[in-house]
């Protein structure tokens, strides 16, 4: 009886959707770029979607950052009631896409020509089982060098090359009385410094097979030894009070002449732009030595959500606003980070943004675009932070020697899979 | 309800009053359980039904997502494996050595601090009204609050050091909050800092609660003072200790806010407490079996420890 009432409930109901057969002209959207410089460059595809006569309404989260967000999708999806579309990263889209909660763009893709424009790395986040679950917004690449320009023409500086040069560039400084290296003592900021000195020591190859592949041999390798010990002769030029600071009071070190250079990714170039400083001028943005060529990357995704058939219309209009030249161009120069497509003008971008661009494009087409570990970009969440303790205990001192990394590092991955 | 069996009443005064009467007083029987049926029926949900649906979910293999087959007890090997790495340490058993740091001083010194301030503002001083508060304060801050206000005090570059620093005392060094081996006890400081004031207030209203004619009877007898509070005052106060024990020790347990706002989980990790492990695991790691595992061993200890503590402070009353 009570289940007949509820088949007939259902029915009319659905009659009644379909029978109306108007799409629903909004797209509910998770995400936590709410202030500054993200915030205006997001305000960019609201106009966009606004032109098409879609309204926005921002998923409102507690707390703000990227923790409470994800925690708030978690309970959504759980609900059944899924957001048009949420900023995601790296795995947590394969995770949602493997519990069968993302919707498919596949056609879209098709029409707008993602598949030939967006980087294959990317696509192994964007693409699952074949479908299009995912649209990139940008790509932010880890292995660059944040210079202060006056500092380095105070001490005499010149690119340096190779690792040794780097090391030279720091005494110098040291020499000099500047903080060689300005490095905030947070696991994530330590892990996505070593990313580049894995990369630097042991070259493209090496760091796709342990970095990514996690393969066994090469995280216990003579290789990784000496990448750690490279790490080490770096975190000597930290001044002591580095442990905990967050990484844009460290770019700040960097932007007031305090210190010589930050190892970041290209986020920090957002931060060098808050304080009306040009590229060139002000500040240089070096590839970290002996990793021209390469790109470590890490993506911020807009999640597509299986939404019912009437919200569908929006969720398209989203997904090709997002992709689309105009954004990617407007966005990606607001917020340091290039474009998800290779095939976007780079002609209003800075001179660190063009560089950017013409590397990623490289490294795509060499195949030497990877994902970052310690951006979560390398593997699943688990592993990324099981190496991210490894990294931060080895330069605080609870892990005393290269060899015991190693050790701890294959244990650690090894228990986290 | 109540208009309904008045107007019974109303209507049969002196035929019959019996049955009006019983439902009133039926639903005076019940209506203590009916306004207490929601917070009752919410406490077994909220609180009961998800510490069992926590311990099922440790026996899982849940990762982002709760999974329900329940594939044995992997998550709590891998906790007691943990337990014994101590070199380097694993993160699990920095937590719970921190734990027992963090835990013991923070009760002790909160308890002796307490006291100590609470018989100094006993003593009849002038101005009693204006420093209980003073004290008292700290408590009404959250700990984000507290946690960032030391995070800047206890900073060497920004805080203690740099100021005496600048004050000519140049030798002076002070950067625990930076140390590896430190940092747990700077968590110790300022949760003491914020819950030792409160603690204060409870021993007070004890002291206050202390038939005067005792004291007086003590006096007479020739006890000191310092007998007086040994020997009288201080064992008179066990209900108290009972009540600020509890409220510490759950404290104590809880403060994940204050280790991630004062110290960011300290240099390498080695401020984390229990909770920050739970925490971790369980939302930012996806490994939520392993997350659910070490909430169930931070509800046992947290039993085996008050649990025992409970029965015989009540016993003893009881006799």
């Amino acid at each position: 009886m009570l289940r007949k009432l509820l088949i007939g409930t259902a029915l009319a109901t659905s009659f009644a959707f379909s029978a109306h057969a108007a799409d629903v002209k909004e797209v509910q959207m998770l995400h936590w770029w709410t202030s500054g410089g993200e915030a205006a460059a997001l305000n960019v595809l609201k106009q966009d979607l606004a032109k098409e006569g879609y309204a926005w309404k921002d998923v409102p989260v507690a707390g703000g950052g990227g923790d409470a967000a994800m925690t708030a999708l978690k309970a959504m999806v759980a609900a059944g009631n899924y957001p048009t579309a949420s900023q995601m990263l790296g795995y947590t889209v394969l995770d949602y896409a493997a519990a069968g909660v993302m919707g498919d763009l596949t056609e879209t893709a098709k029409k707008e020509g993602w598949d030939k424009s967006v980087p294959a790395a990317l696509q192994k986040f964007s693409v699952y089982d074949g479908k299009w679950v995912a649209a990139p917004v940008n790509v932010h690449s880890v292995n660059w060098l944040w210079i202060n320009k006056a500092v380095m023409d105070k001490i005499g500086g010149t690119e340096p090359k190779t690792f040794d040069d780097f090391i030279a560039l720091l005494d110098k400084a040291k020499a000099a009385g500047v903080i060689p290296l300005a490095l905030g003592g947070q696991n994530w900021q330590e892990a996505t410094m070593f990313d580049s000195v894995v990369l630097s020591t042991g070259g493209p190859e090496f760091y796709k097979k342990a970095m990514n592949d996690l393969d066994e041999e090469s995280l216990k390798s003579d290789t990784m030894k000496k990448s750690f010990d490279n790490l080490a002769k770096l975190v000597k030029y930290v001044d002591p009070n580095f442990s905990g600071r967050d990484w844009n009071l460290a770019t700040a070190m960097v932007i007031k002449g305090d210190a010589l250079v930050q190892v970041m990714g290209d986020w920090a170039k957002g931060e060098f732009h808050a304080a009306k400083k040009t590229p060139g001028t002000d500040f240089l943005c070096y590839r970290f030595p002996g990793t021209d060529g390469t790109v470590i990357y890490n993506s911020d995704m807009f999640g597509m959500f299986n939404v019912p058939e009437d919200r569908k219309a929006a969720q398209v209009a989203l997904a090709t606003a997002t992709l689309s030249k105009s954004f990617q161009s407007a966005f990606n120069v607001v917020k340091g980070s290039v474009p998800a497509r290779t095939d976007v003008p780079d002609t209003d971008f800075d001179a660190c943004g063009k560089k950017g661009i013409a590397d990623l494009k490289k490294a795509n087409e060499g195949g030497t675009l990877f994902g970052s570990l310690a951006q979560g970009y390398g593997a699943p969440p688990a592993v990324a932070n099981a190496y991210k303790d490894v990294v931060s205990k080895f330069v605080h001192g609870q892990i005393k020697t290269s060899d015991e990394a190693v050790t701890e590092l294959v244990k650690a991955i090894e228990d986290a899979k | 309800m109540s208009t309904v069996a008045e107007t019974q009443i109303k209507l049969t005064p002196e035929h019959d009053a019996r049955p009006g009467a019983t439902v009133r007083s039926r639903l005076q029987d019940l209506l203590p359980k009916i306004v207490l049926a929601p917070s009752f029926a919410a406490t077994i949900v909220f609180v009961y039904g998800f510490i069992l649906w926590t311990i099922y979910l440790s026996f899982t293999n849940s990762k982002t997502f709760p999974s329900y087959d329940i594939t044995g007890a992997r998550a709590y090997q891998r906790l007691w494996r943990w337990t014994f790495e101590s070199d380097p340490p694993s993160s699990w058993y920095t937590s719970i050595t921190n734990m027992g740091i963090f835990g013991a001083l923070y009760i002790l010194i909160c308890l002796a601090l307490g006291l100590f301030l609470a018989i100094l503002l006993d003593q009849k001083i002038r101005g009693e009204g204006v420093l209980r508060p003073i004290y008292l304060y700290p408590m009404a801050l959250s700990f984000i609050v507290t946690g960032v206000a030391w995070k800047w005090f206890l900073d060497p570059g920004l805080g203690l050091e740099q100021t005496l620093h600048q004050w000519g005392w140049t030798s002076f060094h002070f950067d625990w909050i930076k140390n590896k081996d430190f940092v747990i006890y700077t968590v110790v400081i300022a949760g003491v800092w914020q819950a030792s004031g409160f603690i204060m207030a409870m021993f007070l209203a004890g002291l206050r609660g202390i038939d005067g004619e005792i004291m007086k009877a003590a006096q007479i007898d020739g006890a000191s003072t310092f007998q007086l509070y040994r020997r009288i005052v201080i064992p008179m106060l066990r209900p108290v200790f009972l009540s600020a024990f509890i409220v510490l020790a759950h404290l104590a347990i809880k403060s994940y806010d204050l280790v991630v706002a004062l110290t960011s989980g300290g240099p390498g990790g080695s401020a984390w407490l229990p909770s920050n492990f739970m925490y971790e695991f369980t939302f930012k790691r996806n490994e939520m079996a392993v997350g659910s595992a070490s909430a169930v061993i931070m509800l046992m200890t947290l039993t085996a420890i008050i649990v025992p503590y409970l029965y015989s402070e009540l016993r003893e009353k009881q006799r």
